[in-house]
């Protein structure tokens, strides 16, 4: 059992999330993951946006910063590229991170700036009171889709994919072991990696839904997520309604912070022979 | 050695901020601004620096707010609509006490309005542009020297009192070129954030110290805490208790005001005996010069004050230099912003308002022709 208690701040809690919520399950995975690869705490920075997901920097005993809806990605690019000793790690939500922060997240996609981005998938805008956000199935029952939602939903890796990351993966809250090995994988890659961690909302979503309460919602995680490993045996109707979990991509690309370090080389040795 | 140089407003402002120290700049293609970025991305990787085009506004200053947690002194440039995109952070950087600079070449507006026509219609937005009370530094140089000077003093003061600093050029100041004099680097004062100094574990990033600024610890260096726009408490941690609120909402107002004589720049010309005072600032100032000038020629006893600092209004400077004044002129290329601030402290029947929206600047015939419709023959 790693001890991920020095990474807590205990006079923050108890903390905010409502029963059942699957969010402390990923913040634990997360920790484990710091306490594995044994990062300097010192060094190690949380940025999160505004949201459920996002009060996790809070809890977090590190330097954190609880930026404003949507823009946690460029707070933590500025931080890299200032400083780019530092091990940035973003927590962010579905909404806060494709809505109002979608712009934001694909340029750190196409730039590869070396940032961990674990999403907190819950399907809603839970911190709110539940409004549907682009990761609602269509169909969602939220209280802006009194009728059924009509649009479309986001798939969060293959928009990270197509812009440009370099390491994209997907866990969940009922497979948290599983998601502490994406999250190391994902600090571990040099460059712009994308977790998409589903978690459960049973509160805001899940009772509007009729998924029932906390553990329901985590069988029904256990039951739809297949395996990457699964993937190539199965037939393609059998992957309807399904989602894949596991490493779902990885290349190796030039990464920003240490291109820009290069160019400030080349610009100095520029400047030396002229002089 | 001759060491003038022809430059634009645009490009002394770029070099006052280097020299002052900024290491940082992230920022959004936008006229009449640009030329700051284009200078910035060539001239900071040259001294280790970093400049980052950003995808936009909004993104832009969020960059400059998380570079300038790790310590660096960073800073952006935009004009009017990309200024109004930067406000919601510009009230996070407010609220969480980053030092940063925000360079606005206002150009005539509202929204996209004339991109490259001067204008000074963004006074009220500098000082109120993102939501909740909240204290705000703005400065607005006359000349491409002073806006050298001024980026100096604009990187200074966020520096010193933890906070955004507007610098406000318009469009004329940024784009004309003057023949200047760039100061040796030893002759210009350049301020550093205090850093705290005692053990990690003791450390409360918002207490402040006497002087109502707490002192700032850089990311990476062992002092954790929490940076949120939430209302917090000494921790930094959310708290919302009235009184936590209270003292918060009114300190971060009060630690700007109480240095009011610290922060107000300005130049005064012939007030001694002066019957009318002309109040200007930016582009309109220098035509207010060329008015005056010839107002005295002719026998008229005018004089100026030229503001530097728009905000935190400087009202005890403004009240005691239009003390003996029978007239306050005011000429802003605006329908009338910074007015109402003097109207406040001056009263209104002395204040004649001279504006101009039409994206032209003013001429001093215009503006000669307002003082002496005042009856300042004496």
């Amino acid at each position: 059992m790693a001890n991920i208690e020095k990474y807590m701040r205990k006079a923050a809690l108890p903390h905010i999330w409502c029963p059942g919520c699957g969010n402390g399950i990923l913040l634990a995975s997360i920790l484990r993951a710091i306490d594995k690869l044994e990062l300097d705490q010192k060094k190690t920075i949380i940025v999160s946006g505004i949201g459920c997901s996002s009060r996790a920097s809070g809890y977090m005993n590190f330097n954190t910063v609880h930026t404003a809806h949507g823009r946690a990605l460029p707070f933590a690019t500025g931080i890299k590229l200032a400083n780019p000793k530092l091990n940035v790690i973003v927590i962010t939500g579905d909404g806060d991170s494709t809505a109002i922060g979608g712009n934001h997240f694909i340029h750190a996609c196409r730039r590869n700036i070396d940032i961990t981005t674990i999403i907190f998938n819950n399907s809603i805008y839970g911190m709110t009171g539940g409004q549907y956000s682009p990761l609602s199935p269509t169909g969602t029952q939220a209280t802006t889709a009194p009728y059924g939602h009509i649009e479309r939903p986001f798939d969060i890796a293959a928009l990270a994919i197509a812009a440009g990351a370099t390491y994209v993966a997907r866990g969940t809250a009922f497979h948290a072991t599983m998601l502490t090995d994406v999250v190391v994988k994902g600090i571990q890659n040099k460059g712009f990696s994308v977790i998409d961690a589903i978690t459960q909302c049973p509160i805001s979503y899940g009772r509007k839904n009729k998924m029932g309460g906390a553990p329901q919602m985590l069988q029904w995680q256990k039951d739809h997520a297949v395996p990457v490993t699964a993937v190539a045996k199965m037939k393609p109707a059998d992957l309807v309604g399904k989602f894949v979990i596991g490493d779902l991509h990885k290349i190796e690309a030039p990464e920003y912070t240490a291109e820009y370090d290069k160019m400030i080389a080349r610009v100095a040795k520029k400047g030396g022979e002229s002089a | 050695m001759n060491k003038a140089q022809l430059m634009q407003g645009n490009q002394a402002a770029a070099l006052g901020v280097l020299a002052a120290g900024v290491r940082f700049f992230a920022g959004y293609p936008i006229t009449p601004s640009t030329e700051v970025a284009e200078i910035l991305a060539e001239e900071l990787p040259k001294i280790g620096g970093k400049f980052i085009q950003m995808e936009d506004e909004i993104a832009s200053m969020g960059a400059v707010c998380g570079a300038s947690l790790t310590g660096v002194k960073a800073i952006t440039a935009t004009s009017g609509p990309g200024f109004s995109l930067k406000q919601e952070l510009i009230g996070y950087a407010c609220m969480a006490e980053i030092p940063c600079v925000i360079v606005n070449v206002q150009r005539m507006g509202p929204s996209t309005g004339l991109p490259t026509s001067p204008a000074q219609g963004d006074v009220m937005q500098a000082r109120w542009g993102t939501h909740g009370d909240h204290g705000i530094i703005v400065l607005s140089p006359g000349s491409v020297r002073e806006s050298f000077d001024v980026a100096v003093s604009a990187v200074n003061f966020a520096e010193k009192y933890r906070t955004p600093v507007i610098l406000l050029l318009d469009e004329v100041i940024g784009h004309m070129r003057e023949r200047v004099e760039i100061p040796d680097a030893a002759d210009i004062t350049v301020v550093n954030r205090k850093k705290p100094d005692g053990p990690p574990a003791e450390f409360q990033a918002y207490k402040p110290d006497a002087d109502g600024v707490p002192p700032m610890a850089p990311f990476g260096e062992g002092y954790f805490h929490h940076v949120t726009g939430l209302v917090h408490s000494y921790s930094g941690m959310p708290a919302s208790g009235g009184a936590v609120t209270d003292e918060l909402v009114r300190r971060l107002e009060s630690k700007i005001n109480r240095a009011q004589e610290d922060i107000t720049l300005y130049t005064e010309h012939f007030l001694e005996d002066a019957e009318i005072v002309i109040v200007a600032y930016g582009g309109s100032a220098r035509a207010a010069m060329a008015a005056l000038k010839e107002a005295r020629a002719k026998g008229h006893k005018v004089g100026m004050l030229k503001l530097i600092t728009l905000w935190p209004f400087p009202a005890e400077l403004v009240m005691r230099a239009t003390k003996n004044a029978k007239t306050i002129v005011v000429p802003e290329l605006n329908t009338g912003q910074l007015v109402s601030e003097i109207e406040r402290y001056c009263g209104r029947e002395r204040v004649v308002s001279v504006t101009r929206v039409d994206g032209e600047l003013f001429k001093p015939a215009e503006i000669l022709a307002s003082v002496l419709s005042q009856g300042g023959k004496s």
